[in-house]
C-alpha cells in the first residue's frame, strides 16, 4: 500500500507540474479531486494495482523486497493473540524456533495483546510490508472479511491458525489447528475402553460459556456419550475455565448428586478446583479412587496430576503449531496445493498403570521431555 | 397485625425478605422434584467440615461482603462507585504471592519471605490503590467512577506484570489456611465475619458513620459545619481499598495461587449490586451497611440456587437476571408507595365499618 501511495504521489506531481506549466490558476483547483478517484481503486484487484504500480518511479521499487524464490529468505508474518497463558507462551515460542533466521525465514511477530483492532492493524502492516507469508491467530472470528480481501488483492498467503475466523474460506489460502471435536471424542473413547463396559454416571465442569473449546469438547464428548447407553450425564455447569470456578461447581454438585464416578473437567485448572473440592469433601478420585477425573489441555502442571494419578486421562491440546504451518509454506512455496484445513494433532495422556490404544501412558520421560 | 406492621417498617425487613424470597425457589424446587423440603437449609458435618448449601453461600459470598462494606462506605460518602475493587483484589493477590514465590518463580512449596510479609504488602498495595481512587476523587473532584476507571483497566495489568503473565502458585499449607477451613468452619466466613463486626462497631461506637452519611448528603454544609469533607472521602476510599485487598487474599487463598487474569473479575458489579440490594441508594447519603451485607449473600444464595436447579450455564445469567430484576422492583419507591396506599385503603375501609 505504502508503493502505491507514493506512485499515486509521483503521480498527482506530474500532473501537478503540468498544469503549472498551463501557468492558469483554474487547474490547481483541479490538483485536489484528480487523485481522489485513483485512491478509491486501491479496494480493486491486484492486477490493476500491479499494473499501476509497475511503472512507477525506481523511487517506489526501492521499497519493494525481493521476491522469495528457492533458498532465499522467506519472510512470514504472525498476528498472535497475546500471552494469556503457558499454552500461548509455547505457542509463540514454537513459532519463533521454527521460523528462525537459521532455518531460512525471516519472521515477523507481532503480540496483539487480545485487542481486535490491534491485530486488523497488524495485519495491513504485513501487507504493507509484503511480507510472503502471513499467519494470523484471530483473536475474535468476525470482522475479517474486510482485511482478508486485502491480502488476497497484494497476492499474500494468508493461513488461519488456531482458532477460526467466520470469513468466507476462498479469502484465506488455508487454516490449522486443534479439532476441538476430536478432543472431546478421544476423552470419550479413552473412557469408553477403561470402564470397559461398566456404568458412568457423569459430571461434566464446562469451560467459559460459548468459547469455541468449551463447544466442541462438550459436542464431542456428547457425541461418545450418545453411543453408551449406560452412561449418563448427570449435570453439566460452566467453571469458567477457572479453579475457583471449578472449586465452587464441584461443590455443588457433592451436595446434588451422590452417585456419580467421572467428572470431565473442560481445562486442568478447573480440575484443580474440582480436586479441591472433593478432598474437602472427603471423595477419593484418581487411578485408586471412586472418581475419575478427565481434563484437558495437558499443561506441565496437569500432566504432572496425570503422573502421580490424580487426573486419570489428560487430553492435550497441542500448541506446537509452527511445524504444521512450516509443512503448508513448504508445499505452498514448491507450487503445490494445500488443503483448505490441517489438523494439528492432539494427543491424550493416561496415569501410569493404564495402557490404551488412545492414549500415551504418563511417564517421567514424557513429561521432561514435554516443551511447555 | 401491628406486629406485621412493625415487622415490615423496619429498614433491613425486605433485603431479607429478598433474600428468604431466593431461598423459597429452592424449597419449592425440591418439594417439586420430591426432596426433602428444606435440604438447601440442612447443616451437617461431614468429613470434619461444616457441609451444606447455606454453608456455601456464606463461604463463597465472603469477598462480596467483604467488599461491600467499602463499597457501602464509598457510595454513601462520594455519591459514587469504586469500580476498581475487583482490579484490585487481582492486584493485591498477585503482589503477595509473587513476593512469597520470588519473581519469575510459578511454582513452589516454601515461602521465599515470610509470610505475614507477603499479606502485609498485598493489603498495603491495596489500600495505597484506595488512597490514589481517594484522592483523585476528593481532592481533584473527579467523578469517582471516572477516577477509578484508572486502576479498574491498570490494577489487573500490573498483577499480570509482577506474576510475569503466569499463574502463580504457593503450595504452603499455612498460606492455603486463609481460604480453606479453620477447624470445622471455612476460613473465609470467619474472616468475613471479622470484617463485618470491626465495621460495625467502627461505624456504631465512634462518629464517623454520622460523618460520611453527613458528608454524602451535602458536602459543602458539612464543610461548613467544621467536618473536613475531603479527608473523610479520602478515609472511604482507603477503607473500600483495604476491604479490596482483604477480599484479595482471601480469593487468592482459596486457590493457593495468583490467577490475576481471573480474581476479582466482574467483582466490582456485584459489590455495587450488594449495595443496591440492601436497599441503599447510589445517589449516596444515608446507608444501611447490614443491608449490603445481606444483599451480598443474597446474591450467592442466587448463584447457588442456580446451581443447585442444575440450571444450565448458558441460561444462567437470563434467571439470574430476573430474580435481581424482581428483587430490585420490590424495594423500588412505586411498589412500596402501592402497598402504602393498599394498606391505607384497608385501613380506611375498616374505620367505614
Amino acid at each position: 500500500m505504502k508503493k502505491k501511495v507514493v506512485s499515486l504521489l509521483v503521480a498527482a506531481m506530474t500532473v501537478a507540474s503540468l498544469t503549472a506549466c498551463g501557468g492558469s490558476d483554474a487547474p490547481a483547483a483541479n490538483q485536489e479531486p484528480a487523485p481522489a478517484p485513483a485512491e478509491k481503486q486501491e479496494a480493486e484487484p491486484a492486477s490493476a494495482e500491479k499494473q499501476e504500480a509497475e511503472p512507477a518511479p525506481a523511487e517506489s521499487q526501492a521499497e519493494t523486497p525481493a521476491p522469495a524464490a528457492d533458498g532465499e529468505v522467506i519472510s512470514v508474518g504472525f498476528a498472535q493473540v497475546g500471552h494469556e497463558s503457558d499454552w500461548r507462551a509455547a505457542n509463540t515460542k514454537n513459532y519463533q524456533d521454527t521460523f528462525s533466521a537459521e532455518n531460512g525465514y525471516e519472521l515477523s511477530f507481532v503480540d496483539c495483546d487480545n485487542d481486535h483492532a490491534v491485530q486488523i492493524e497488524t495485519v495491513r502492516g504485513f501487507i504493507e510490508q509484503e511480507l510472503d507469508y502471513i499467519c494470523i491467530a484471530p483473536i475474535q472470528s468476525a470482522g475479517w472479511d474486510t482485511v482478508l480481501q486485502e491480502a488476497k488483492d497484494a497476492g499474500i498467503p494468508v493461513l488461519i491458525v488456531d482458532r477460526a475466523v467466520d470469513a468466507d474460506p476462498s479469502l484465506y489460502t488455508t487454516a490449522l489447528g486443534c479439532d476441538m471435536v476430536a478432543e472431546g471424542e478421544a476423552a470419550g473413547n479413552w473412557l469408553a475402553e477403561y470402564l470397559n463396559g461398566e456404568d458412568a454416571n457423569i459430571l461434566v465442569i464446562e469451560g467459559s460459556v460459548g468459547a469455541s473449546a468449551t463447544l466442541g469438547r462438550t459436542e464431542g464428548f456428547n457425541n461418545i456419550v450418545a453411543q453408551n447407553s449406560n452412561w449418563k450425564v448427570l449435570d453439566s455447569q460452566s467453571g469458567d475455565f477457572t479453579q475457583a470456578g471449578g472449586q465452587e461447581v464441584m461443590e455443588s454438585f457433592i451436595k446434588s448428586y451422590s452417585d456419580f464416578n467421572v467428572v470431565v473437567c473442560q481445562n486442568d485448572n478447573e480440575a484443580y478446583g474440582a480436586m479441591d473440592a472433593m478432598d474437602a469433601a472427603g471423595i477419593t478420585y484418581g487411578v485408586d479412587g471412586d472418581v475419575t477425573i478427565i481434563s484437558f489441555d495437558a499443561t506441565h502442571d496437569g500432566l504432572q496430576y496425570t503422573l502421580d494419578g490424580k487426573i486419570t486421562c489428560n487430553v492435550e491440546c497441542n500448541p506446537l503449531q509452527a511445524g504444521f504451518a512450516e509443512g503448508v509454506i513448504k508445499k505452498l512455496q514448491a507450487g503445490e496445493s494445500v488443503d483448505a484445513w490441517t489438523l494439528v494433532v492432539d494427543e491424550a495422556f493416561v496415569a501410569p498403570g493404564i495402557t490404551s490404544n488412545y492414549a500415551i501412558t504418563m511417564t517421567q520421560e514424557v513429561l521432561d521431555g514435554r516443551a511447555y | 397485625m401491628d406486629k406485621v406492621k412493625k415487622i415490615t417498617k423496619m429498614k433491613l425487613f425486605l433485603p431479607i425478605f429478598s433474600m428468604l424470597l431466593v431461598m423459597m425457589i429452592n424449597v419449592i424446587y425440591d418439594i417439586a422434584s420430591g426432596n426433602p423440603p428444606f435440604g438447601f437449609f440442612s447443616i451437617s458435618i461431614n468429613n470434619g467440615i461444616l457441609y451444606g448449601r447455606l454453608i456455601d453461600v456464606l463461604n463463597r459470598g465472603s469477598e462480596v461482603a467483604i467488599l461491600a462494606i467499602g463499597m457501602t462506605l464509598v457510595v454513601s460518602a462520594s455519591a459514587g462507585t469504586d469500580i476498581s475493587v475487583g482490579s484490585v483484589m487481582s492486584l493485591s493477590g498477585g503482589l503477595c504471592c509473587m513476593l512469597l514465590a520470588g519473581y519469575g518463580v510459578t511454582n513452589v512449596s516454601e515461602y521465599a519471605v515470610p509470610l505475614w510479609v507477603g499479606m502485609f504488602a498485598g493489603i498495603a498495595i491495596a489500600c495505597v490503590c484506595g488512597l490514589f481512587n481517594g484522592f483523585l476523587v476528593a481532592y481533584m473532584n473527579i467523578q469517582p467512577m471516572v477516577a477509578t476507571l484508572i486502576l479498574w483497566s491498570a490494577g489487573r495489568a500490573i498483577g499480570l506484570l509482577l506474576c510475569n503473565s503466569n499463574i502463580v502458585y504457593v503450595r504452603v499449607p499455612s498460606f492455603q489456611f486463609f481460604g480453606a477451613y479453620c477447624g470445622i468452619i471455612p476460613t473465609p466466613i470467619l474472616i468475613a465475619a471479622i470484617c463485618v463486626a470491626i465495621a460495625s462497631i467502627v461505624l456504631k461506637s465512634t462518629a464517623l458513620g454520622t460523618y460520611i452519611q453527613s458528608v454524602g448528603i451535602n458536602k459543602r454544609a458539612s464543610r461548613i459545619s467544621g467536618f473536613n469533607s475531603a479527608k473523610i472521602i479520602l478515609l472511604c476510599y482507603v477503607i473500600c481499598g483495604l476491604c479490596a485487598g482483604i477480599a484479595g487474599l482471601v480469593a487468592t487463598c482459596r486457590i493457593y495461587s495468583a490467577d490475576t487474569n481471573n480474581i476479582g473479575l466482574n467483582m466490582e458489579l456485584d459489590a455495587i449490586l450488594a449495595v443496591a440490594l440492601g436497599g441503599n441508594s447510589l445517589g449516596g447519603g444515608k446507608f444501611n451497611l447490614a443491608g449490603s451485607i445481606i444483599g451480598a449473600y443474597t446474591i450467592q444464595a442466587i448463584t447457588t440456587t442456580l446451581y443447585a436447579l442444575g440450571v444450565s450455564s448458558a441460561q444462567a445469567p437470563v434467571f439470574k437476571a430476573i430474580v435481581v430484576i424482581l428483587i430490585v422492583v420490590i424495594q423500588s419507591q412505586p411498589v412500596k408507595d402501592y402497598f402504602k396506599k393498599l394498606s391505607a385503603k384497608k385501613a380506611g375501609a375498616k374505620e367505614a365499618a
